[in-house]
């Protein structure tokens, strides 16, 4: 029968020959699967959104004459030198040691060259990364690989990481053949070893000992830089609240399809909350403490075009970031490296191995061969073409929405398509009258009052 | 008196501790007074944190969290006790504290010294990374948690779990120590490593303190690749 590939074969739906692959690899190997990339598995998105332009009861503004601005300033709470950026995408946090230094440099590039801000990552501030890099925020994380004060004064602004989407709770783990001896020399390490990241810092635990940490940070630069807390969206509500109270000037908001260098394929699969769910959620808390718009709100997780970019904005983030998607307008997963791909076992489309440092187009490795392959300034170009077009896409939804600012956007102007991400955008169903919302309200009202009584 | 001996005197009772700090930084560029005493610094967090000058600031009293944080070149003397992080990431320098110590004195320390007189609390040394530190007294729990390279000293005890997931610091310590966490073991103490004791006991003054009465503790390196059989111990 094996030879039928017909009707006869049933797959079950429980045990697809993916879960079939994954138990057979874990009973051989006995180790679980570690990857890159987020999740990939369906959660609600922004997908299930759309906007509703304008009508005859709103006006647009016309495309290509009238003006929709899209500069950001980040950090306007405490910090003497806020970040001011031309659009409102930036480049999340990604490790020198996950990715190889003319990786780095092409995301410096690329971010400069379009007025917006790149990020350090777990291993530390490289030379070459801050000088390609107008704008560079420098990480703040449990490992403190790096960390040092004079990185801390050269940076534009400090992000305290306190989790990733892709792993809410978890540390991090750099695998022993990505050290080389620059990447064991910054981190201190011999070479050749599994690089463990704790999931805790080291001399701080819980909101009231983060204000003192944010403090001494404060302190240590002398009140210039603006400091953002990175979290990983879970308790989004309660933890924006306490990231506000402990004086956060950013609040860095990962959404569980967030990417990775290295993480647990059952920890990016299952742990966190999508992203849509999460903006909603610290965006109440922002404005519950009269602090939207006070305390920026930077949003990332599975942003991958500028509809992406828009609707954050409009459930209220001030700006994005985007980590998988840059890695992949540089170059990564494109079809030329297909043969390389196969070679390793995967293909274009596909690759998701970027803890194993083999990376064909040079950009997760350490691989001096490899990384020699990655030009810098073509990466840094097809990033820069990449952050446009996000940019152009955006400011086109906006105009079609009457926005001359791409934050005037709101939930307003969205609806959703399914019901799930209708209740956790909190935005109406397409096509759902206010009346009928408001008469659901009333009854739902009238049924917690008796419960509750 | 001369100048350059002259002791600027900050109280903190009312000068803000902003401006303290302010000038502290503002010799890593400008010429100033290289002797200060802080006085009346009840507990206030951060003091003399960020510090990068050849100066030498006393601290008359007690100190709160992250005190001489990411110090570089400077002397950080506390008459008094420190809560949490006094001298995290330590760059180079010294940070002399004549009281006790909270949790995680020296965290992620990169060079330079800490001496801490009396006892030093939980998570003393976590992730230490280059830094020497000395106690003279005992340490908490999970010290050297992570430990990466440097060396810690303490003359009395260890609380449980000493140097868990340890790396490549090197532990010595004389009283008892109440358990060692995963990949930690005792080894050998051999000439090389008696003249680090001697060296580390001479730089911290400590002179009634026998060296020969330390043991070792370090990495089995059982744990630097991962390996199944190892599951329970991560
Ligand atoms: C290769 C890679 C390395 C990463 N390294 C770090 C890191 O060092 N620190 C950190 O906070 N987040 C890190 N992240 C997560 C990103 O900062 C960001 O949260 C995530 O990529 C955003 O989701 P997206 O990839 O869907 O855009 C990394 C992500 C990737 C893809």
């Amino acid at each position: 029968m094996a030879t039928d590939a017909g009707w006869g074969l049933r797959e079950s739906y429980l045990y697809d020959r993916r879960v079939i692959a994954e138990i057979q690899r874990a009973a051989r190997e006995g180790i679980y699967d570690i990857r890159g990339f987020g999740a990939k598995r369906k959660v609600p998105h922004f997908d299930d959104l759309l906007f509703l332009g304008a009508s005859v009861s709103r006006y647009p503004l016309e495309g290509y004459r009238e003006r929709c601005a899209t500069d950001v300033v980040l950090g306007t709470r405490f910090a003497k030198r806020p970040l001011e950026l031309a659009i409102p995408v930036t480049i999340a946090g990604m490790s020198f040691g996950a990715l190889s230094g003319p990786a780095k440099e092409a995301l410096g590039r690329g971010a400069s060259e379009v007025g917006t801000s790149t990020t350090t990552g777990d291993g530390g501030m490289t030379p070459e990364e801050r000088e390609h890099s107008t704008l560079l925020v420098y990480q703040l994380l449990p490992s403190r690989y790096g960390m040092n004060p004079d990185d801390l004064r050269r940076a534009d602004a400090i992000e305290v990481v306190v989790g990733q989407g892709a792993k809410p709770g978890g540390g991090g783990m750099l695998l022993g053949h990505k050290i080389s001896d620059r990447v064991a020399a910054m981190r201190n390490l011999p070479k050749g070893i599994d690089q463990r990241s704790a999931s805790r810092h080291p001399d701080w635990t819980g909101p009231d000992d983060l204000e003192i940490k944010l403090q001494e940070l404060r302190e240590i630069t002398d009140w210039q830089k603006p400091v953002f807390v990175k979290i990983g969206a879970s308790r989004t509500y309660y933890d924006t609240q306490l990231a506000v109270k402990a004086g956060a000037d950013v609040i860095v908001l990962d959404g569980m399809q967030g990417g990775t260098a290295a993480t647990q394929d059952v920890f990016i699969e299952h742990a966190g909350i999508p992203t849509l769910a999460a903006i909603p959620l610290a965006v109440e808390a922002l404005q519950e403490l009269g602090m939207h718009r006070q305390v920026q709100l930077v949003v990332s997780g599975g942003i991958r075009t500028g509809a992406d970019v828009a609707k954050a904005l409009a459930l209220g983030a001030d700006a994005v970031s985007i980590g998988v998607a840059a890695l992949i307008a540089m170059g990564d997963n494109a079809p030329e490296h297909d043969e390389d791909y196969r070679a390793l076992g995967s293909a274009a489309g596909f690759y998701d191995d970027w803890q194993a440092g083999r990376d064909p187009t040079g950009i997760s490795t350490q691989d001096a061969d490899l990384a020699a392959r990655f030009d810098p300034e073509l990466g840094g170009r097809r990033l820069a073409n990449y952050l446009r077009v996000l940019t152009l896409e955006a400011q086109t939804l906006a105009r079609a929405c009457g926005k001359s600012h791409v934050h005037n956007l709101e939930p307003e102007d969205l609806v959703a398509l399914t019901i799930e991400a209708s209740l956790m955008a909190r935005v109406p169903l397409a096509g759902m009258q206010q009346g009928l919302l408001d008469e659901l309200a009333d009854r739902v009202a009238v049924r917690l009052a008796e419960q509750t009584s | 008196m001369s100048v350059a001996a002259a002791v600027e005197t900050v109280d903190l009772a009312v000068t803000p501790l902003r401006e303290l700090n302010q000038r502290l930084h503002d010799l890593a560029s400008e010429p100033g007074p290289r002797h200060w005493r802080v006085v009346n610094p009840n507990g206030a967090h951060a003091i003399a944190c960020g510090l990068d000058a050849d100066v030498e600031v006393e601290i008359d009293g007690h100190a709160g969290y992250y005190c001489a944080g990411m110090n570089k070149r400077a002397t950080v003397t506390v008459h008094g006790n420190v809560s949490t992080g006094v001298a995290e990431n330590l760059m180079s320098g010294r940070v002399i504290v004549e009281g006790s110590a909270s949790q995680s004195s020296g965290a992620t320390g990169r060079g330079g010294l800490l001496v801490v007189h009396g006892d030093a609390s939980a998570r003393c040394g976590i992730s230490m990374k280059g830094i020497d530190i000395v106690v003279r007294g005992n340490v908490g729990h999970l010290s050297a948690f992570m430990a990466q390279t440097g060396r810690l000293l303490v003359c009395g005890d260890a609380g449980e779990a000493l140097g868990d997931s340890i790396y490549e610091a090197r532990l010595y310590v004389a009283g008892i120590v109440n358990g060692l966490g995963a990949d930690c073991v005792e080894k050998e103490v051999r000439e090389e490593h008696l003249a680090e004791v001697r060296q580390l006991l001479a730089a911290a003054e400590i002179t009634d303190v026998e060296p020969m009465s330390f043991r070792r503790y370090g990495s089995a390196r059982r744990l630097y690749t991962f390996e199944i059989d190892n599951a329970g111990a991560y």
